[in-house]
Protein backbone atom coordinates (compact mmCIF):
# COMPACT_ATOMS: atom_id res chain seq x y z
CA UNK A 1 0.00 0.00 0.00
CA UNK A 2 2.69 2.42 1.04
CA UNK A 3 4.82 1.46 -1.90
CA UNK A 4 2.03 2.32 -4.28
CA UNK A 5 1.51 5.69 -2.62
CA UNK A 6 5.21 6.28 -3.20
CA UNK A 7 5.12 5.37 -6.86
CA UNK A 8 2.02 7.51 -7.32
CA UNK A 9 3.93 10.52 -6.00
CA UNK A 10 6.92 9.55 -8.11
CA UNK A 11 4.73 9.36 -11.18
CA UNK A 12 3.18 12.77 -10.57
CA UNK A 13 6.60 14.28 -10.12
CA UNK A 14 8.13 12.60 -13.17
CA UNK A 15 5.33 12.88 -15.74
CA UNK A 16 5.45 16.65 -16.42
CA UNK A 17 9.23 16.54 -16.83
CA UNK A 18 8.99 13.60 -19.20
CA UNK A 19 6.18 15.27 -21.14
CA UNK A 20 8.29 18.37 -21.67
CA UNK A 21 11.03 16.29 -23.27
CA UNK A 22 8.69 14.29 -25.50
CA UNK A 23 6.77 17.39 -26.60
CA UNK A 24 9.99 19.10 -27.66
CA UNK A 25 11.42 16.01 -29.32
CA UNK A 26 8.35 15.45 -31.47
CA UNK A 27 7.28 19.07 -31.74
CA UNK A 28 3.65 18.09 -31.13
CA UNK A 29 2.40 18.99 -27.69
CA UNK A 30 -1.16 17.65 -28.08
CA UNK A 31 -0.06 14.21 -29.28
CA UNK A 32 2.73 14.08 -26.70
CA UNK A 33 0.22 14.76 -23.94
CA UNK A 34 -1.96 11.88 -25.16
CA UNK A 35 1.06 9.58 -25.31
CA UNK A 36 2.10 10.59 -21.80
CA UNK A 37 -1.39 9.78 -20.49
CA UNK A 38 -0.97 6.28 -21.94
CA UNK A 39 2.51 5.95 -20.49
CA UNK A 40 1.21 7.04 -17.08
CA UNK A 41 -1.55 4.49 -17.28
CA UNK A 42 1.00 1.81 -18.04
CA UNK A 43 3.19 3.01 -15.18
CA UNK A 44 0.30 2.93 -12.74
CA UNK A 45 -0.28 -0.74 -13.47
CA UNK A 46 3.41 -1.78 -13.66
CA UNK A 47 5.23 0.21 -11.00
CA UNK A 48 3.24 -0.90 -7.96
CA UNK A 49 3.73 -4.57 -8.91
CA UNK A 50 7.27 -4.53 -10.25
CA UNK A 51 8.68 -1.59 -8.37
CA UNK A 52 9.42 1.84 -9.77
CA UNK A 53 12.18 2.02 -12.39
CA UNK A 54 15.61 3.44 -11.63
CA UNK A 55 14.82 6.57 -13.62
CA UNK A 56 11.06 7.22 -13.65
CA UNK A 57 11.45 10.21 -15.99
CA UNK A 58 13.56 8.19 -18.43
CA UNK A 59 11.09 5.30 -18.29
CA UNK A 60 8.15 7.59 -19.10
CA UNK A 61 10.04 9.33 -21.90
CA UNK A 62 10.91 5.96 -23.39
CA UNK A 63 7.38 4.55 -23.24
CA UNK A 64 5.67 7.75 -24.41
CA UNK A 65 8.19 8.18 -27.26
CA UNK A 66 7.52 4.65 -28.40
CA UNK A 67 3.78 5.40 -28.41
CA UNK A 68 4.44 8.52 -30.43
CA UNK A 69 6.56 6.61 -32.91
CA UNK A 70 3.94 3.86 -33.22
CA UNK A 71 1.31 6.43 -33.91
CA UNK A 72 3.38 8.30 -36.46
CA UNK A 73 4.32 5.07 -38.19
CA UNK A 74 0.71 3.93 -38.36
CA UNK A 75 -0.17 7.09 -40.23
CA UNK A 76 1.58 5.46 -43.15
CA UNK A 77 0.03 7.71 -45.74
CA UNK A 78 2.12 10.49 -44.38
CA UNK A 79 5.51 9.42 -45.57
CA UNK A 80 7.28 12.55 -44.47
CA UNK A 81 6.18 12.19 -40.90
CA UNK A 82 7.12 8.55 -40.97
CA UNK A 83 10.67 9.50 -41.78
CA UNK A 84 10.60 12.01 -38.98
CA UNK A 85 9.47 9.30 -36.59
CA UNK A 86 12.26 7.00 -37.64
CA UNK A 87 14.80 9.74 -37.09
CA UNK A 88 13.43 10.48 -33.65
CA UNK A 89 12.93 6.94 -32.48
CA UNK A 90 14.43 6.40 -29.05
CA UNK A 91 17.57 4.27 -28.89
CA UNK A 92 16.81 0.55 -28.53
CA UNK A 93 17.43 -1.33 -25.31
CA UNK A 94 15.59 0.82 -22.77
CA UNK A 95 15.88 4.38 -21.67
CA UNK A 96 19.32 5.89 -22.12
CA UNK A 97 21.02 8.38 -19.84
CA UNK A 98 20.14 11.33 -22.03
CA UNK A 99 16.45 10.52 -21.69
CA UNK A 100 16.60 11.00 -17.96
CA UNK A 101 17.80 14.57 -18.00
CA UNK A 102 15.12 16.97 -19.16
CA UNK A 103 16.30 20.40 -20.06
CA UNK A 104 15.09 23.06 -17.60
CA UNK A 105 13.86 25.06 -20.57
CA UNK A 106 11.59 22.19 -21.61
CA UNK A 107 9.71 22.31 -18.33
CA UNK A 108 9.29 26.06 -18.68
CA UNK A 109 8.14 25.70 -22.29
CA UNK A 110 5.57 23.18 -21.06
CA UNK A 111 3.89 25.57 -18.63
CA UNK A 112 4.07 28.44 -21.12
CA UNK A 113 2.30 26.19 -23.62
CA UNK A 114 -0.45 25.22 -21.18
CA UNK A 115 -1.13 28.85 -20.26
CA UNK A 116 -1.17 29.98 -23.89
CA UNK A 117 -3.29 33.12 -24.39
CA UNK A 118 -5.29 31.30 -27.10
CA UNK A 119 -6.98 29.39 -24.25
CA UNK A 120 -9.82 30.50 -22.00
CA UNK A 121 -8.86 30.73 -18.34
CA UNK A 122 -10.87 27.61 -17.48
CA UNK A 123 -9.15 25.58 -20.22
CA UNK A 124 -5.67 26.81 -19.32
CA UNK A 125 -6.27 25.93 -15.67
CA UNK A 126 -7.42 22.40 -16.51
CA UNK A 127 -4.59 21.75 -18.95
CA UNK A 128 -1.93 23.14 -16.59
CA UNK A 129 -3.14 20.99 -13.71
CA UNK A 130 -3.01 17.87 -15.82
CA UNK A 131 0.09 18.40 -17.96
CA UNK A 132 2.25 20.32 -15.48
CA UNK A 133 0.65 19.40 -12.16
CA UNK A 134 0.37 15.72 -13.03
CA UNK A 135 -3.20 15.51 -11.67
CA UNK A 136 -5.60 13.04 -13.24
CA UNK A 137 -8.64 14.24 -15.15
CA UNK A 138 -10.82 12.75 -12.41
CA UNK A 139 -8.98 14.72 -9.73
CA UNK A 140 -9.30 17.98 -11.65
CA UNK A 141 -12.98 17.31 -12.35
CA UNK A 142 -13.59 16.69 -8.65
CA UNK A 143 -11.78 19.89 -7.67
CA UNK A 144 -13.99 21.97 -9.97
CA UNK A 145 -17.17 19.98 -9.32
CA UNK A 146 -17.86 19.08 -12.94
CA UNK A 147 -18.38 15.62 -14.44
CA UNK A 148 -15.18 13.86 -15.50
CA UNK A 149 -16.34 13.62 -19.13
CA UNK A 150 -16.82 17.39 -19.22
CA UNK A 151 -13.33 17.99 -17.85
CA UNK A 152 -11.81 15.49 -20.31
CA UNK A 153 -13.50 17.35 -23.14
CA UNK A 154 -12.32 20.71 -21.83
CA UNK A 155 -8.73 19.47 -21.80
CA UNK A 156 -9.00 17.92 -25.24
CA UNK A 157 -10.44 21.14 -26.69
CA UNK A 158 -7.66 23.11 -25.03
CA UNK A 159 -5.08 20.95 -26.76
CA UNK A 160 -6.86 21.42 -30.09
CA UNK A 161 -6.88 25.18 -29.58
CA UNK A 162 -3.13 25.14 -28.99
CA UNK A 163 -2.61 23.05 -32.08
CA UNK A 164 -4.80 25.40 -34.12
CA UNK A 165 -2.88 28.43 -32.87
CA UNK A 166 0.25 26.91 -34.40
CA UNK A 167 2.31 27.89 -31.37
CA UNK A 168 5.63 26.01 -31.46
CA UNK A 169 6.80 24.07 -28.41
CA UNK A 170 9.53 26.45 -27.37
CA UNK A 171 10.15 29.31 -25.00
CA UNK A 172 8.90 32.60 -26.40
CA UNK A 173 11.51 35.36 -26.51
CA UNK A 174 11.68 39.11 -25.94
CA UNK A 175 8.50 41.02 -25.38
CA UNK A 176 6.34 37.99 -26.12
CA UNK A 177 8.07 36.14 -23.31
CA UNK A 178 7.09 38.87 -20.82
CA UNK A 179 3.52 38.82 -21.98
CA UNK A 180 3.29 35.04 -21.94
CA UNK A 181 4.81 34.95 -18.46
CA UNK A 182 2.03 37.27 -17.33
CA UNK A 183 -0.60 34.80 -18.52
CA UNK A 184 1.27 31.94 -16.81
CA UNK A 185 1.24 33.85 -13.51
CA UNK A 186 -2.40 34.77 -13.98
CA UNK A 187 -3.45 31.16 -14.56
CA UNK A 188 -1.55 29.95 -11.50
CA UNK A 189 -3.03 32.76 -9.43
CA UNK A 190 -6.52 31.72 -10.54
CA UNK A 191 -5.80 28.14 -9.47
CA UNK A 192 -4.70 29.42 -6.09
CA UNK A 193 -7.79 31.60 -5.68
CA UNK A 194 -10.06 28.73 -6.63
CA UNK A 195 -8.39 26.74 -3.88
CA UNK A 196 -8.33 29.53 -1.34
CA UNK A 197 -11.53 31.48 -1.89
CA UNK A 198 -14.04 29.15 -3.48
CA UNK A 199 -16.78 27.87 -1.24
CA UNK A 200 -17.46 24.94 -3.51
CA UNK A 201 -16.16 21.47 -2.77
CA UNK A 202 -14.70 20.19 0.44
CA UNK A 203 -12.01 21.98 2.39
CA UNK A 204 -9.44 19.27 1.75
CA UNK A 205 -9.77 19.35 -2.05
CA UNK A 206 -9.47 23.12 -2.00
CA UNK A 207 -6.38 23.08 0.19
CA UNK A 208 -4.81 20.67 -2.29
CA UNK A 209 -5.57 23.01 -5.17
CA UNK A 210 -3.95 25.94 -3.37
CA UNK A 211 -1.01 23.69 -2.52
CA UNK A 212 -0.69 22.72 -6.17
CA UNK A 213 -0.64 26.39 -7.21
CA UNK A 214 2.15 27.02 -4.70
CA UNK A 215 4.08 23.99 -5.95
CA UNK A 216 3.80 25.23 -9.56
CA UNK A 217 4.98 28.70 -8.57
CA UNK A 218 7.87 27.24 -6.60
CA UNK A 219 9.13 25.34 -9.63
CA UNK A 220 8.63 28.40 -11.82
CA UNK A 221 10.56 30.41 -9.24
CA UNK A 222 13.47 28.00 -9.25
CA UNK A 223 13.55 28.09 -13.07
CA UNK A 224 13.33 31.90 -13.16
CA UNK A 225 14.93 32.98 -9.88
CA UNK A 226 15.66 36.47 -11.20
CA UNK A 227 12.08 37.39 -12.08
CA UNK A 228 10.67 39.65 -9.35
CA UNK A 229 7.03 39.04 -10.26
CA UNK A 230 7.39 35.26 -10.02
CA UNK A 231 8.90 35.81 -6.58
CA UNK A 232 6.10 38.27 -5.83
CA UNK A 233 3.41 35.76 -6.73
CA UNK A 234 5.05 33.03 -4.67
CA UNK A 235 5.29 35.36 -1.68
CA UNK A 236 1.67 36.48 -2.11
CA UNK A 237 0.45 32.88 -2.07
CA UNK A 238 2.57 31.89 0.93
CA UNK A 239 1.51 34.96 2.93
CA UNK A 240 -2.16 34.32 2.09
CA UNK A 241 -2.07 30.56 2.61
CA UNK A 242 -0.52 31.19 6.04
CA UNK A 243 -3.91 32.45 7.26
CA UNK A 244 -5.92 29.44 6.10
CA UNK A 245 -6.18 27.82 9.56
CA UNK A 246 -7.81 30.97 10.95
CA UNK A 247 -10.13 31.97 8.15
CA UNK A 248 -13.12 29.75 8.80
CA UNK A 249 -15.00 28.76 11.91
CA UNK A 250 -17.20 25.81 12.74
CA UNK A 251 -19.77 25.04 10.01
CA UNK A 252 -17.45 26.59 7.43
CA UNK A 253 -18.42 30.10 8.48
CA UNK A 254 -16.29 32.96 7.21
CA UNK A 255 -13.99 34.77 9.64
CA UNK A 256 -12.79 38.13 8.28
CA UNK A 257 -9.18 39.22 8.70
CA UNK A 258 -10.06 41.62 11.52
CA UNK A 259 -11.52 38.82 13.65
CA UNK A 260 -9.06 36.02 12.94
CA UNK A 261 -7.11 34.37 15.75
CA UNK A 262 -3.65 35.34 14.56
CA UNK A 263 -1.95 32.74 16.71
CA UNK A 264 -3.32 30.15 14.27
CA UNK A 265 -1.47 31.69 11.33
CA UNK A 266 1.41 29.60 10.02
CA UNK A 267 4.62 31.22 11.20
CA UNK A 268 6.62 29.03 8.86
CA UNK A 269 4.76 30.17 5.72
CA UNK A 270 4.87 33.81 6.83
CA UNK A 271 8.64 33.66 7.34
CA UNK A 272 9.18 32.08 3.95
CA UNK A 273 6.82 34.58 2.33
CA UNK A 274 8.61 37.54 3.93
CA UNK A 275 11.97 36.25 2.81
CA UNK A 276 10.69 35.69 -0.73
CA UNK A 277 9.10 39.12 -1.06
CA UNK A 278 12.21 40.73 0.41
CA UNK A 279 14.39 39.12 -2.24
CA UNK A 280 11.97 40.01 -5.06
CA UNK A 281 11.63 43.57 -3.82
CA UNK A 282 15.42 44.01 -3.85
CA UNK A 283 15.45 43.45 -7.60
CA UNK A 284 13.94 46.83 -8.30
CA UNK A 285 11.18 46.39 -10.88
CA UNK A 286 7.89 46.67 -8.99
CA UNK A 287 4.91 44.70 -10.28
CA UNK A 288 1.37 43.93 -9.18
CA UNK A 289 2.11 40.64 -7.45
CA UNK A 290 4.96 42.11 -5.44
CA UNK A 291 2.69 44.93 -4.32
CA UNK A 292 -0.09 42.55 -3.33
CA UNK A 293 2.45 40.42 -1.50
CA UNK A 294 3.74 43.49 0.33
CA UNK A 295 0.17 44.29 1.42
CA UNK A 296 -0.32 40.69 2.60
CA UNK A 297 3.02 40.95 4.43
CA UNK A 298 1.89 44.11 6.25
CA UNK A 299 -1.21 42.25 7.48
CA UNK A 300 0.72 39.14 8.43
CA UNK A 301 3.25 41.11 10.47
CA UNK A 302 0.62 42.94 12.53
CA UNK A 303 -0.18 41.50 15.94
CA UNK A 304 -3.79 42.68 15.62
CA UNK A 305 -6.14 44.45 13.25
CA UNK A 306 -5.67 47.69 15.19
CA UNK A 307 -1.88 47.38 15.21
CA UNK A 308 -1.79 47.03 11.42
CA UNK A 309 0.35 49.56 9.59
CA UNK A 310 -2.56 51.03 7.62
CA UNK A 311 -0.44 53.93 6.38
CA UNK A 312 1.87 51.55 4.60
CA UNK A 313 -1.05 49.55 3.22
CA UNK A 314 -2.69 52.74 1.97
CA UNK A 315 0.54 53.75 0.22
CA UNK A 316 0.91 50.30 -1.33
CA UNK A 317 -2.66 50.37 -2.68
CA UNK A 318 -1.88 53.80 -4.14
CA UNK A 319 1.11 52.28 -5.96
CA UNK A 320 -0.91 49.27 -7.06
CA UNK A 321 -3.57 51.60 -8.45
CA UNK A 322 -0.88 53.21 -10.61
CA UNK A 323 0.80 49.95 -11.70
CA UNK A 324 -2.34 47.96 -12.36
CA UNK A 325 -5.38 50.02 -11.51
CA UNK A 326 -8.85 48.54 -11.45
CA UNK A 327 -12.01 49.37 -9.49
CA UNK A 328 -11.37 46.56 -6.97
CA UNK A 329 -7.95 48.00 -6.12
CA UNK A 330 -9.55 51.43 -5.68
CA UNK A 331 -12.15 49.89 -3.38
CA UNK A 332 -9.46 48.34 -1.20
CA UNK A 333 -7.60 51.62 -1.14
CA UNK A 334 -10.78 53.34 0.09
CA UNK A 335 -11.01 50.86 2.98
CA UNK A 336 -7.35 51.44 3.88
CA UNK A 337 -7.93 55.21 3.69
CA UNK A 338 -10.81 54.82 6.14
CA UNK A 339 -8.48 53.05 8.58
CA UNK A 340 -5.95 55.90 8.33
CA UNK A 341 -8.11 59.02 7.95
CA UNK A 342 -11.50 57.88 9.22
CA UNK A 343 -14.62 56.42 7.57
CA UNK A 344 -15.68 59.66 5.88
CA UNK A 345 -12.46 59.70 3.84
CA UNK A 346 -13.07 56.09 2.79
CA UNK A 347 -16.70 56.73 1.86
CA UNK A 348 -15.63 59.70 -0.28
CA UNK A 349 -13.21 57.46 -2.18
CA UNK A 350 -15.98 54.89 -2.78
CA UNK A 351 -18.23 57.45 -4.46
CA UNK A 352 -16.42 57.56 -7.82
CA UNK A 353 -16.74 53.74 -8.01
CA UNK A 354 -20.55 53.88 -8.17
CA UNK A 355 -20.54 53.50 -11.94
CA UNK A 356 -17.81 50.94 -12.50
CA UNK A 357 -18.93 48.69 -9.62
CA UNK A 358 -22.65 49.34 -9.78
CA UNK A 359 -24.57 46.61 -8.01
CA UNK A 360 -21.40 44.71 -7.09
CA UNK A 361 -21.65 43.07 -3.67
CA UNK A 362 -18.15 44.20 -2.70
CA UNK A 363 -19.11 47.85 -3.13
CA UNK A 364 -22.17 47.37 -0.89
CA UNK A 365 -20.13 45.43 1.67
CA UNK A 366 -17.37 48.05 1.77
CA UNK A 367 -19.90 50.85 2.13
CA UNK A 368 -21.71 48.92 4.87
CA UNK A 369 -18.46 48.46 6.77
CA UNK A 370 -17.51 52.12 6.53
CA UNK A 371 -21.02 53.32 7.41
CA UNK A 372 -20.91 51.06 10.46
CA UNK A 373 -17.57 52.60 11.48
CA UNK A 374 -19.11 56.05 10.96
CA UNK A 375 -21.94 55.13 13.33
CA UNK A 376 -24.69 55.20 10.69
CA UNK A 377 -26.22 51.87 11.71
CA UNK A 378 -29.46 52.06 9.72
CA UNK A 379 -27.69 52.73 6.45
CA UNK A 380 -25.09 50.05 7.26
CA UNK A 381 -27.82 47.43 7.84
CA UNK A 382 -29.40 48.05 4.45
CA UNK A 383 -26.01 48.00 2.71
CA UNK A 384 -25.09 44.70 4.40
CA UNK A 385 -28.45 43.29 3.28
CA UNK A 386 -27.87 44.52 -0.29
CA UNK A 387 -24.43 42.92 -0.30
CA UNK A 388 -25.87 39.62 1.03
CA UNK A 389 -28.43 39.62 -1.75
CA UNK A 390 -25.78 40.04 -4.43
CA UNK A 391 -22.88 37.82 -3.41
CA UNK A 392 -22.51 34.46 -5.11
CA UNK A 393 -20.65 32.89 -2.21
CA UNK A 394 -22.78 31.08 0.35
CA UNK A 395 -20.43 31.55 3.35
CA UNK A 396 -20.19 35.22 2.46
CA UNK A 397 -23.95 35.54 2.14
CA UNK A 398 -24.34 34.01 5.60
CA UNK A 399 -21.65 36.26 7.04
CA UNK A 400 -23.32 39.39 5.63
CA UNK A 401 -26.82 38.32 6.74
CA UNK A 402 -25.61 37.73 10.28
CA UNK A 403 -23.68 40.99 10.26
CA UNK A 404 -26.86 42.87 9.28
CA UNK A 405 -28.90 41.03 11.90
CA UNK A 406 -26.36 41.70 14.65
CA UNK A 407 -26.20 45.40 13.86
CA UNK A 408 -30.00 45.56 13.81
CA UNK A 409 -30.22 43.74 17.14
CA UNK A 410 -27.68 46.13 18.70
CA UNK A 411 -29.80 49.10 17.75
CA UNK A 412 -32.97 47.82 19.35
CA UNK B 1 -33.03 5.98 -7.04
CA UNK B 2 -32.38 9.70 -7.25
CA UNK B 3 -34.65 12.46 -6.10
CA UNK B 4 -34.42 16.19 -6.42
CA UNK B 5 -35.72 18.16 -3.46
CA UNK B 6 -36.48 21.74 -4.45
CA UNK B 7 -37.41 24.77 -2.45
CA UNK B 8 -38.37 28.20 -3.67
CA UNK B 9 -37.97 31.60 -2.06
CA UNK B 10 -41.49 31.69 -0.71
CA UNK B 11 -43.19 28.51 0.37
CA UNK B 12 -42.75 29.06 4.11
CA UNK B 13 -46.04 27.79 5.48
CA UNK B 14 -45.52 28.93 9.07
CA UNK B 15 -47.18 32.31 8.75
CA UNK B 16 -45.52 33.66 11.88
CA UNK B 17 -42.16 33.55 10.11
CA UNK B 18 -41.05 36.82 8.56
CA UNK B 19 -38.21 37.28 6.04
CA UNK B 20 -34.74 36.35 7.28
CA UNK B 21 -33.80 40.03 7.41
CA UNK B 22 -36.01 40.25 10.52
CA UNK B 23 -34.43 37.31 12.39
CA UNK B 24 -31.85 37.64 15.17
CA UNK B 25 -28.23 36.68 14.41
CA UNK B 26 -28.59 33.59 16.62
CA UNK B 27 -31.71 32.47 14.74
CA UNK B 28 -29.93 32.85 11.40
CA UNK B 29 -26.92 30.92 12.71
CA UNK B 30 -29.13 28.11 14.03
CA UNK B 31 -30.90 27.83 10.67
CA UNK B 32 -27.59 27.67 8.76
CA UNK B 33 -26.19 25.08 11.17
CA UNK B 34 -29.33 22.93 10.77
CA UNK B 35 -29.05 22.90 6.97
CA UNK B 36 -25.36 22.14 7.17
CA UNK B 37 -25.90 19.28 9.63
CA UNK B 38 -28.54 17.80 7.34
CA UNK B 39 -26.06 17.87 4.43
CA UNK B 40 -23.38 16.29 6.63
CA UNK B 41 -25.79 13.54 7.64
CA UNK B 42 -26.66 12.85 3.98
CA UNK B 43 -22.97 12.77 3.09
CA UNK B 44 -22.20 10.38 5.97
CA UNK B 45 -24.97 8.05 4.85
CA UNK B 46 -23.73 8.12 1.27
CA UNK B 47 -26.93 9.72 0.01
CA UNK B 48 -25.95 13.25 -0.98
CA UNK B 49 -25.35 13.78 -4.70
CA UNK B 50 -25.45 17.56 -4.80
CA UNK B 51 -26.74 20.48 -2.77
CA UNK B 52 -26.73 23.99 -4.14
CA UNK B 53 -28.09 27.35 -3.14
CA UNK B 54 -28.86 29.86 -5.89
CA UNK B 55 -28.23 33.60 -5.87
CA UNK B 56 -31.15 35.84 -4.96
CA UNK B 57 -34.20 36.00 -7.31
CA UNK B 58 -33.48 39.72 -7.82
CA UNK B 59 -30.41 38.62 -9.79
CA UNK B 60 -32.41 36.27 -12.03
CA UNK B 61 -32.85 36.85 -15.76
CA UNK B 62 -35.31 35.31 -18.19
CA UNK B 63 -34.31 34.58 -21.77
CA UNK B 64 -36.62 33.92 -24.70
CA UNK B 65 -35.42 33.49 -28.25
CA UNK B 66 -37.25 32.80 -31.52
CA UNK B 67 -34.06 32.00 -33.40
CA UNK B 68 -34.69 34.97 -35.69
CA UNK B 69 -34.61 38.31 -33.92
CA UNK B 70 -32.35 39.17 -30.98
CA UNK B 71 -32.96 37.13 -27.81
CA UNK B 72 -35.23 38.86 -25.30
CA UNK B 73 -33.60 39.07 -21.87
CA UNK B 74 -35.78 40.20 -18.97
CA UNK B 75 -34.15 41.46 -15.77
CA UNK B 76 -35.63 41.24 -12.28
CA UNK B 77 -37.06 42.05 -9.91
CA UNK B 78 -39.99 39.83 -10.77
CA UNK B 79 -43.43 39.97 -9.19
CA UNK B 80 -43.33 36.17 -8.99
CA UNK B 81 -39.88 36.26 -7.32
CA UNK B 82 -41.13 34.16 -4.40
CA UNK B 83 -41.88 31.30 -6.77
CA UNK B 84 -38.34 31.18 -8.07
CA UNK B 85 -36.02 28.40 -7.02
CA UNK B 86 -33.86 29.15 -3.97
CA UNK B 87 -31.92 25.91 -3.90
CA UNK B 88 -32.05 22.17 -4.18
CA UNK B 89 -30.65 18.88 -2.94
CA UNK B 90 -30.21 15.79 -5.08
CA UNK B 91 -30.17 12.59 -3.04
CA UNK B 92 -29.57 8.99 -4.04
CA UNK B 93 -31.68 6.83 -1.74
CA UNK B 94 -33.00 3.30 -1.39
CA UNK B 95 -36.68 4.18 -1.36
CA UNK B 96 -39.13 7.00 -2.07
CA UNK B 97 -39.96 6.93 1.64
CA UNK B 98 -36.42 7.93 2.51
CA UNK B 99 -36.58 10.86 0.06
CA UNK B 100 -39.76 12.05 1.79
CA UNK B 101 -38.12 11.65 5.18
CA UNK B 102 -35.20 13.85 4.07
CA UNK B 103 -37.61 16.41 2.62
CA UNK B 104 -39.50 16.45 5.92
CA UNK B 105 -36.29 17.15 7.79
CA UNK B 106 -35.43 19.99 5.42
CA UNK B 107 -38.91 21.43 5.83
CA UNK B 108 -38.65 21.60 9.61
CA UNK B 109 -35.57 23.87 9.62
CA UNK B 110 -35.74 26.29 12.55
CA UNK B 111 -36.74 29.94 12.24
CA UNK B 112 -37.41 32.68 14.81
CA UNK B 113 -37.66 31.27 18.35
CA UNK B 114 -36.38 27.91 17.06
CA UNK B 115 -39.84 27.07 15.67
CA UNK B 116 -39.97 25.04 12.43
CA UNK B 117 -40.56 27.31 9.44
CA UNK B 118 -42.46 24.55 7.55
CA UNK B 119 -40.72 25.19 4.25
CA UNK B 120 -42.57 23.59 1.34
CA UNK B 121 -40.28 21.08 -0.37
CA UNK B 122 -41.02 19.78 -3.84
CA UNK B 123 -39.94 16.13 -4.16
CA UNK B 124 -39.29 14.93 -7.70
CA UNK B 125 -37.76 11.69 -8.84
CA UNK B 126 -34.95 12.13 -11.35
CA UNK B 127 -35.42 10.14 -14.55
CA UNK B 128 -33.35 6.98 -14.29
CA UNK B 129 -31.78 4.38 -16.51
CA UNK B 130 -34.28 2.66 -18.82
CA UNK B 131 -35.15 -0.79 -17.47
CA UNK B 132 -33.49 -0.16 -14.11
CA UNK B 133 -35.56 -1.93 -11.50
CA UNK B 134 -34.38 -0.44 -8.23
Amino acid sequence: MREWADSEGLLREAAPRALAVVARRFGDFAAAEDAMQEAMFEASSQWPAQGAPESPVGWLIHVASRRMSDRLRSESARRRREELAAAQEPPPGGPGEADAIPDGDDSLALIFMCCHPALSAASAIALTLRAVGGLTTAEIAAAFLVPEATMAQRISRAKQAIKASGAPFEMPVGEEREERLRSVLHVIYLIFNEGYLSSAGNELARAELAGEAIRLTRSLHSALPGDPEVGGLLALMLLTEARRPARSGPNGSLIPLAKQDRSLWSRELIDEGLETIGAAWARGAIGEYQLQAAIAAAHDQASSHEETDWREILALYGLLERVRGNPMVSLNRAIAAAMVDGPAAGLALLEPLEDSLEGHHRLHAARAHLLELAGDGDAAVSEYAAAAERTNSLPERHYLQIKAARLRADRQ
Amino acid sequence: MKFMLLQDYGGVENEAVGPMSTWTPEEIEAHIAYQRELNDELTDRGELVDAQALTAPEQAKFVVHDDASAPVVTDGPFPEGKELLAGYRIVDVDSPERALEIAAKGSAAPGPGGVAIRQRIEVREVMGTPGAED
